[in-house]
């Protein structure tokens, strides 16, 4: 794959980016022989930590997966998306022509092959029986618009940060610890902190994109707070993190300095959207 | 036999069973068809869309029993968009018109309609046994409707239907006088049912040997339940969920001494922490246990509660049981004959199974024959091992949750380990692949795969020739399903005549174009090719160079299907 030109790699990724829904180059995909470059994977992973839904990510469906090392960042002009994988230790990026669809890392439909009535059975077992209203996307009888599954049903909620006017929507399912949620919160607002600023300061000044960062502990200028099945607001960190994913109704990005101007943990102030 | 009057021959029929057999009959000569068709009880269609309701009903006016199976198996996974088709509503009015005496409906991937239970329920004098699998389509209203007009029903088996739920109170619909009772498997139902309803149509229901509830079922009814059903073989538990200190919990332990018929078990759905210490009386007599529901049992009382399970031959897990557990299970269950392990849930990060736990397995367990295995990796030297340990495997069916992995000693493709397997199970019917492929394990099945007869593939192969070792090496072969493999049209055309010979065939994300597909369907008029996308317009399909979503070929003597969406084109 290395061995071609920039502009060969180029079209070829044109070509990719069309209905193809296969790995790049398959005929040389499986030689294994001398190459490590050819290998779309790092097998360095920790495989203990396999279980959040980035790692299934690792196979190519709707999505061609080129090993870039060092090349990453040039590999985005040519890419629309380029969606590094959560393991910090991993050297690959998975390369998605996501111009249609928005995805965080999302999983491939219907793998693993386990049934929908499977996925669903973690996130209601041990607790009381779940209102009707997280089954409906079970339910959904609309011809056509039956949801695209995702292992562990996909919880999504929303997501606002002060400044922003446009929300987002996050699927807690897809992270394992309330670090990679941060993470994640910091790269969906990034982009669209800096262009609100952008905009604000009449497109003089194009700041770089800062990384919002202390989301967690206080230290930064923005803090993770989220609403529970309760309607009360709270901070995001104090309990477990599964016992967060099953009360979690929405969350909000604050600005740390306005925290103790909302009245944390009362029905009544409703989070504005 | 031309010599002996029909009514020999007819007694001799009634030995043979299997529909294989039956259908075998039916082709000697024209006689034989004939005694055959009038004598046929049992019918079993594994493709709902190869016949005519009508033409079925004409052929076996006896009919008694009928299964039914709709949506292609890819279907389960979410790759077959909503409305596809496998409606059961045809079937029961043509049942219904030629009052055929129907006794026994067995649906599997169907859409079923609360108006389909309604009319089943009130068409069939005799209707003994509904039997549900992965269905859809109806409320409880439905099974109302059942409940109440189904005078002799002896069996109401719901297995992972998703069914919307009215939270009515269908189970008080079983009349007073509804004392027929074997079965009554209702654990997929989401919502509140009427507990004291329940409670009397146990008292009232002496032959009722099979139970499984639902997670709305508390401990103290299950305990009230078991007292009166002490002759019940098989439980499922709803929820398991209490405090280990209350009078309730202390109840249910010695009632639970007195169930010793029972042989199966299943449930937890929900379930509280170090309560199945509850079970360990039973554990001695279980044969068959399903813990693949109970998401809320920790590795360690898993492996606890399996130790005392010395008899056990089929067992469904989930993987939290660890590869250490399943070195427990290989000690402690001579006799397991089918092993399934599912994938917990991806927050769980609960302990996972390797290629060692499947070893382990493999040298304890030597009758195992059913293998389902979700796992994080696989080597060529475990399935090696694996194979020379167990040439027994009917079924063996590997999913590596990362599908295209390689063996993580070797980095090679697991080529080799699955090629063990084919080699070494001689009467191996069923085989789903994962892990990085090339072609050569396409080669290897091909050539010892010899009973292969439903074969599953992702993320697999490097070119045509893979598919074409399959369609060419496996005489037996039924069902092949493919997805995201790099075969295209060469693969599709060369043997069409092979399709004739399968079930069906099924390739979504692969390289078939459209004009192939086209091609295809010319040729074979015995075949419907319905391709489709994700529930796009079936017009988007113009070009023949078009590589095509999703396509689901299969032989039907009942032309093309009047009932399919308008995303789906039969060529």
């Amino acid at each position: 794959m290395n061995e071609m030109t920039r502009n060969e790699r180029e079209s070829s990724e044109e070509r990719k980016l069309e209905l193809r829904l296969a790995p790049p180059g398959v005929e040389n995909w499986f030689n294994t022989s001398n190459n490590n470059k050819q290998r779309a994977y790092d097998y360095d992973y920790d495989y203990e930590s396999k279980l959040s839904l980035g790692n299934f990510l690792h196979f190519p469906s709707n999505k061609a997966i080129v090993v870039k090392g060092k090349e990453s960042s040039s590999s985005q002009t040519c890419c629309p998306k380029s969606v590094e994988l959560q393991n910090g230790d991993n050297k690959v990026t998975a390369v998605s022509n996501t111009s249609q669809k928005r995805t965080a890392p999302g999983p491939v439909v219907g793998w693993p092959p386990i049934r929908s009535f499977r996925k669903n059975l973690a996130t209601s077992s041990n607790s009381k029986p779940s209102p009707p209203e997280s089954h409906t996307q079970q339910h959904n009888k609309v011809a056509g618009k039956k949801p695209i599954d995702n292992f562990g049903k996909g919880l999504f909620v929303k997501i606002n940060m002060d400044g922003v006017p446009i929300g987002r929507k996050v699927d807690l399912n897809a992270y394992d610890s309330y670090q990679n949620l941060s993470s994640a919160v910091d790269e969906l607002f990034r982009g669209l902190l800096k262009a609100q600023r952008d905009s604000s300061s009449c497109g003089g000044n194009k700041e770089e994109e800062k990384v919002i960062s202390g989301l967690l502990d206080g230290s930064g200028e923005y803090t993770l707070v989220y609403e529970d099945n309760e309607g009360d607001r709270m901070l995001v960190g104090d309990v477990p993190w599964h016992m967060f994913v099953s009360t979690v109704k929405r969350l909000r990005v604050l600005k740390s300095t306005e925290l103790s101007a909302f009245t944390l943990g009362t029905k009544q102030d409703k989070i504005p959207t | 036999m031309n010599y002996f009057p029909d009514e020999v021959i007819e007694h001799v029929f009634d030995y043979v069973v299997s529909h294989s057999d039956r259908n075998s009959l039916s082709l000697v000569c024209k006689s034989w068809y004939r005694i055959e068709r009038f004598t046929r009880q049992r019918v079993f269609i594994g493709n709902c869309y190869s016949i005519s309701p009508e033409r079925l009903v004409e052929r076996f006016p006896d009919l008694k029993s009928l299964t039914l199976k709709g949506k292609p198996h890819f279907a389960d996974f979410s790759l077959v968009p909503h409305g596809w088709g496998g409606f059961v509503y045809p079937w029961i009015e043509a049942l219904a018109k030629s009052k055929v005496g129907l006794e026994e409906l067995r649906l599997k991937r169907m859409v079923v309609s609360d108006e389909s239970l309604e009319l089943l329920s009130r068409s069939f004098m005799n209707f003994k046994s509904l039997v549900l699998v992965s269905c859809e389509g109806f409320t409880t209203d439905g099974l109302a409707a059942v409940a109440a007009n189904c005078r002799s029903l002896r069996e109401l088996d719901l297995q992972e239907n998703e069914v919307e739920d009215h939270k009515g109170q269908w189970l008080s619909c079983f009349p007073e006088n509804c004392t027929s009772l074997v079965s009554l498997n209702f654990a997929c139902l989401k919502g509140e049912i009427n507990i004291g309803a329940l409670e009397r149509l146990v008292a009232r229901s002496p032959n009722l040997k099979s139970l499984r509830l639902n997670r709305s079922v508390p401990v103290d009814a299950l305990q009230r339940i078991l007292m009166r059903a002490p002759q019940l073989m098989d439980l499922g538990i709803g929820s398991f969920f209490h405090d280990l200190n209350s009078d309730a919990y202390a109840k249910l332990r010695t009632t639970i001494l007195k169930c010793t018929s029972i042989t199966s078990l299943s449930g937890f759905l929900e379930v509280a922490p170090f309560s199945l210490a509850a079970m360990y009386p039973i554990c001695q007599n279980l044969t068959s246990l399903n813990l693949s529901y109970a998401a809320g049992i920790q590795g360690s009382e898993l492996i606890k509660l399996i130790r005392h399970c010395g008899k056990l031959q089929r067992l469904w897990i989930m993987d939290c049981i660890g590869d250490k557990g399943l070195g427990v299970v290989a000690t402690a269950c001579k006799d397991l004959q089918e092993l399934r392990v599912f994938p917990s849930a991806p927050f769980g990060n609960q302990g996972a199974v390797t290629e060692k736990g499947l070893v382990a397995i493999s040298m304890g367990c030597r009758k195992l024959h059913s293998l389902l295995y979700f796992c994080h990796q696989m080597t060529n030297a475990a399935l090696i091992t694996v194979a020379k340990n167990c040439p027994n495997f009917i079924r063996f069916r590997l999913c590596i949750l990362d599908a295209t992995k390689p063996d993580p000693d070797t980095m090679q493709p697991l080529d080799e380990g699955f090629g063990a397997i084919v080699q070494s199970c001689k009467q191996l019917r069923r085989l789903s692949l994962s892990g990085q492929l090339t072609d050569q394990v396409f080669l290897y099945i091909g050539m010892y795969a010899e009973q292969l007869e439903m074969l599953s593939i992702a993320f697999a192969g490097e070119t045509d020739k893979g598919m074409l070792y399959v369609l060419n090496g496996c005489k037996k072969l039924r069902k092949l399903e493919i997805r995201d493999c790099p075969f295209g049209d060469t693969a599709l055309l060369t043997d069409i005549g092979k399709y004739e010979t399968m079930r069906s065939l099924w390739m979504s994300s692969c390289e078939v174009t459209v004009g192939a597909c086209k091609t295809l369907a010319k040729k074979m008029p015995s075949l419907n090719v319905e391709i489709f996308g994700e529930g796009e317009q079936a017009d988007c399909y113009v070009e023949d160079g078009q590589r095509v979503e999703k396509m689901y070929l299969y032989r039907t003597v009942a032309g093309k299907r009047e009932d399919a969406p308008e995303y789906v084109w039969t060529l």
